[in-house]
């Protein structure tokens, strides 16, 4: 098989954790923003909004991580140890938000200790998540095919500050997803929280353009090198129009634009990342293609997933659709 | 203790509480997609009931079964990198196949089968729930496969220490894997149905939700009539192919010294490696070689064939397999028993639904001891006789980080286990509701998620 598949795992993989991102995203940003509601009935719909989809949300987290495994195994055994604690800080963060959806309308009078749970699980799994996407730009220590720092090597300020960022940023979504999905006040709420938190994640994507570049010569040469320059000017240009577009959106009281928006936003910066390491898969230390599994595994894995995906996509579709509209407190319910 | 032996603890604590909700919820699927099923056939009120007590709780237990699952995968990576990078060849597409085939199914019609009862035409109600089962069958099939390849590995090649695919085939249906996936599955599917029937004796001995528990035990000694027999050939046979593939279990599962024919059966010793011996035998002549060759001359290898490096500790598999087929005898009694009763018309004597519901728990006990048997006899490797453990870990993890996050494990799990358990406990008190609301199956377009989405309170 003389087929080279890494561009097309790499495609995989990156729309894998692409789909987490904005899927989880959401989800972990109502959770986030959970604390804050103005009162119980609102946490009921918070809740009630994702609560059919967030296993599905969370499931390309497997699927992303299974598939650097199978595909990029030097990278999984590089980033795994090289991330332990923040790693074993977003599990326990998910572990506890995952089981309040169900705990918590269990445990009767103790419900605000399961709010808490909700609200704080999902705080710790995306400020951790932050502090790995910092520590990704940021790069490893590698010696062959093994990480060769130690696990407190993450403790940097840079990625520090993509935790707060992160939280700012799926905090975004969160509340456009609310904006999205709810009405009346709850919704005027959401849409409160989206301006603010709009604010802070382009002060965080300011921050990050501006540090990044200055951190790695790599990445300031590769964007403020002729012609690059102006070849990849449209993406400061459209994320500032998409900024400009959430924003607006915003203000004029538009249900869906918003979340379209974040997304949008999530998509660039998402984009930026990639321009700026490619083609690494560990920075700076290992490429995709010195990474990759045996072709053969690529192949195997390859088949099954091109024809899986579109299928999961489909369905996943459907149970949106199935879902769709406003989650609504009156919907006659008369039975409980 | 050093970062290898903690994050070998910190794997079986992790696993071993994992796996508790696989082996129930694996079986509970299958059981909600056939009540649906009947339900659907014959608009009986009575499957209707017990599907929505047991899809209440399967909410909970498939809840706490995806979170303590991501966690799994994960521990390859942090604290087993360099198991991780030697088999990701071979076992990577295995892991990636669970998740495109078996979670995103569960999980997509897991929120249909909790949330869209009133969303969507009872037939495709229905075929949510079974598509939840098919998922959780899917799983079963790869993560067993990648398990069993472990055990047994075949349709590979060996280049600069690392794994290489050669025949896939030959790779996922390995010499263990049909074995150990009929095993395992008939083993989840009996444990559900022991607590089935003991949540059912529970009701009938306070007369709560009659008509459901009286079809839950019938439904649930039917199964177990066909299954607990099953199992226990399926065992023997699991145990021959063992012999063949890997001995040196067997001689420890035996507590077994010394190569010989005319092997006996310990009914109970205490082996001591360093004596290379057992102290207080208590046997029965020429079992075990019957058992293990199906002849009473027939020769089983004994521990002191391998060297000592290469040998599994002999008290873990030796005691864990015994509570195993104890527990398996236990069950085939009781099976027995309802049978027999239900023949003389007194099935629902107290005696015996009080056995029931001791006996809910027994499946679970079984399942780990089973676990802790085959995978503590693979050490000291985790490839067998290709890669061991010590060799498999992650070179940068200290004594103290596995410490720390060891803590957190244990504190974390029992918190959220314990919590877990006894909410489950309480839905299960609580019984079926025999007055089914009106309107049940009017999908209505009305109707969109209101109060909390919780599949507990959904479904109820």
């Amino acid at each position: 098989m003389n087929i080279d598949l890494v561009p097309l795992w790499a495609g995989i993989i990156a729309l894998a954790v692409f789909m987490y991102v904005l899927l989880d995203g959401f989800d972990l940003g109502v959770g986030m923003l959970f604390g804050f509601a103005p009162d119980e009935s609102a946490r009921d719909l918070m809740m009630a909004s994702v609560a059919p989809i967030w296993d599905g949300n969370e499931t390309w987290l497997v699927l992303g991580s299974m598939g650097l495994l199978a595909a990029f195994p030097a990278a999984f055994a590089v980033l795994m140890p090289a991330l332990y604690f923040p790693i074993l800080v977003m599990l326990i963060g998910l572990v506890f938000r995952g089981v309040a959806f169900e705990f918590r309308v269990l445990s009767g009078t103790r419900q605000g200790l399961w709010n808490r749970a909700f609200q704080w699980g999902s705080l710790a799994a995306t400020y951790a998540q932050g502090v790995v996407l910092g520590n990704y730009v940021q790069g490893f220590a590698v010696s062959g095919r093994e990480f060769a720092g130690t696990s407190l090597d993450w403790v940097r300020p840079f990625p520090l500050l993509v935790g707060a960022g992160l939280v700012y940023g799926y905090g975004l979504l969160g509340a456009c997803w609310l904006v999205l999905k709810t009405e009346g006040h709850l919704q005027q709420w959401a849409r409160r929280w989206a301006l603010r938190l709009l604010v802070g994640v382009l002060a965080f994507i300011a921050m990050v353009s501006i540090w990044t570049p200055f951190m790695q010569e790599g990445i300031y040469r590769r964007w403020f090198s002729w012609p690059n320059t102006a070849l990849l000017a449209p993406v400061p240009l459209i994320t500032a129009g998409l900024a400009w577009w959430a924003w607006s959106s915003l203000r004029k009281g538009r249900d869906a634009a918003p979340f379209l928006a974040a997304l949008g936003l999530f998509a660039m910066c998402y984009l930026g990342l990639g321009i700026s390491l490619f083609p690494l898969v560990v920075p700076y230390a290992l490429t995709l293609h010195q990474a990759a599994a045996a072709p053969d595994s690529q192949v195997f894995l390859g088949l099954g997933t091109l024809f899986l995906l579109p299928i999961i996509l489909m369905y996943t579709g459907w149970s949106y659709w199935v879902f769709r509209g406003k989650v609504r407190a009156d919907a006659g319910y008369g039975a409980h | 203790m050093g970062p290898l032996l903690l994050s070998r603890l910190q794997f079986f604590w992790v696993v071993a509480l994992h796996i508790l909700l696989p082996a129930f919820t694996v079986g509970l699927a299958s059981y909600i997609a056939v009540l649906e099923g009947l339900y659907l056939a014959t608009k009986k009120p009575v499957f209707l009931g017990t599907s929505r007590f047991w899809t209440r709780i399967f909410a909970v237990s498939f809840g706490m079964g995806v979170v303590s699952g991501i966690v799994m995968p994960f521990q390859f990576g942090t604290n087993w990198s360099r198991y991780a990078d030697a088999t990701a060849n071979v076992l990577g597409p295995l892991f990636a196949y669970e998740g495109l085939m078996a979670f995103f199914l569960e999980a997509t019609f897991l929120g249909v089968l909790l949330f869209g009862r009133k969303l969507v035409p009872a037939w495709m109600h229905t075929l949510a729930a079974v598509m939840v089962a098919v998922g959780t069958l899917f799983s079963s099939f790869w993560i067993l496969a990648a398990n069993s390849w472990m055990h047994t590995p075949a349709g590979y090649r060996v280049q600069d220490g690392r794994f290489f695919p050669q025949d896939w085939v030959a790779l996922i249906f390995n010499p263990s894997f049909p074995y150990r996936l009929l095993h395992t599955v008939t083993g989840f599917y009996i444990t559900t149905a022991f607590v089935v029937v003991g949540v059912a004796a529970w009701h009938l001995r306070r007369g709560s939700a009659v008509a459901e528990a009286r079809t839950m035990q019938l439904m649930g000694f039917g199964l177990l009539a066909l299954l607990v027999p099953l199992q226990i050939a399926l065992g023997d046979l699991h145990g021959l192919n063992t012999l063949e593939h890997q001995p040196a279990k067997i001689a420890a599962m035996e507590a077994n010294w010394e190569t010989r024919g005319h092997m006996p059966l310990l009914l109970f010793a205490w082996p001591d490696e360093q004596a290379e011996q057992n102290r207080l035998e208590l046997a029965v002549p020429e079992l075990g070689s019957l058992i293990l060759r199906h002849d009473p001359a027939g020769e089983v290898r004994g521990l002191k064939d391998w060297p000592r490096e290469d040998r599994p500790p002999v008290a873990i598999p030796f005691f864990a397999f015994r509570l195993m087929v104890g527990v398996g005898v236990l069950m085939l009694a009781m099976v027995a028993a309802s049978w027999w009763l239900r023949w003389r018309g007194r099935l629902e004597a107290a005696w015996f639904q009080r056995l029931c519901v001791l006996c809910a728990p027994l499946g679970f006990v079984a399942v780990i001891a089973g676990w802790v048997t085959t995978e503590v006899g693979r050490q000291p490797w985790v490839v067998y006789g290709l890669l061991r453990t010590r060799d498999a870990l992650s070179p940068s993890i200290t004594t103290g980080d596995v410490t720390v996050s060891l803590a957190v494990y244990i504190v974390a799990y029992l918190f959220m286990f314990g919590m877990g358990l006894a909410f489950m406990l309480r839905l299960m008190r609580k019984g079926p509701d025999t007055q089914p609301p009106a309107h049940e199956h009017e999908p209505s377009e009305q109707a969109r998620p209101a109060r909390p989405l919780s599949g507990a309170r959904e479904a109820s």
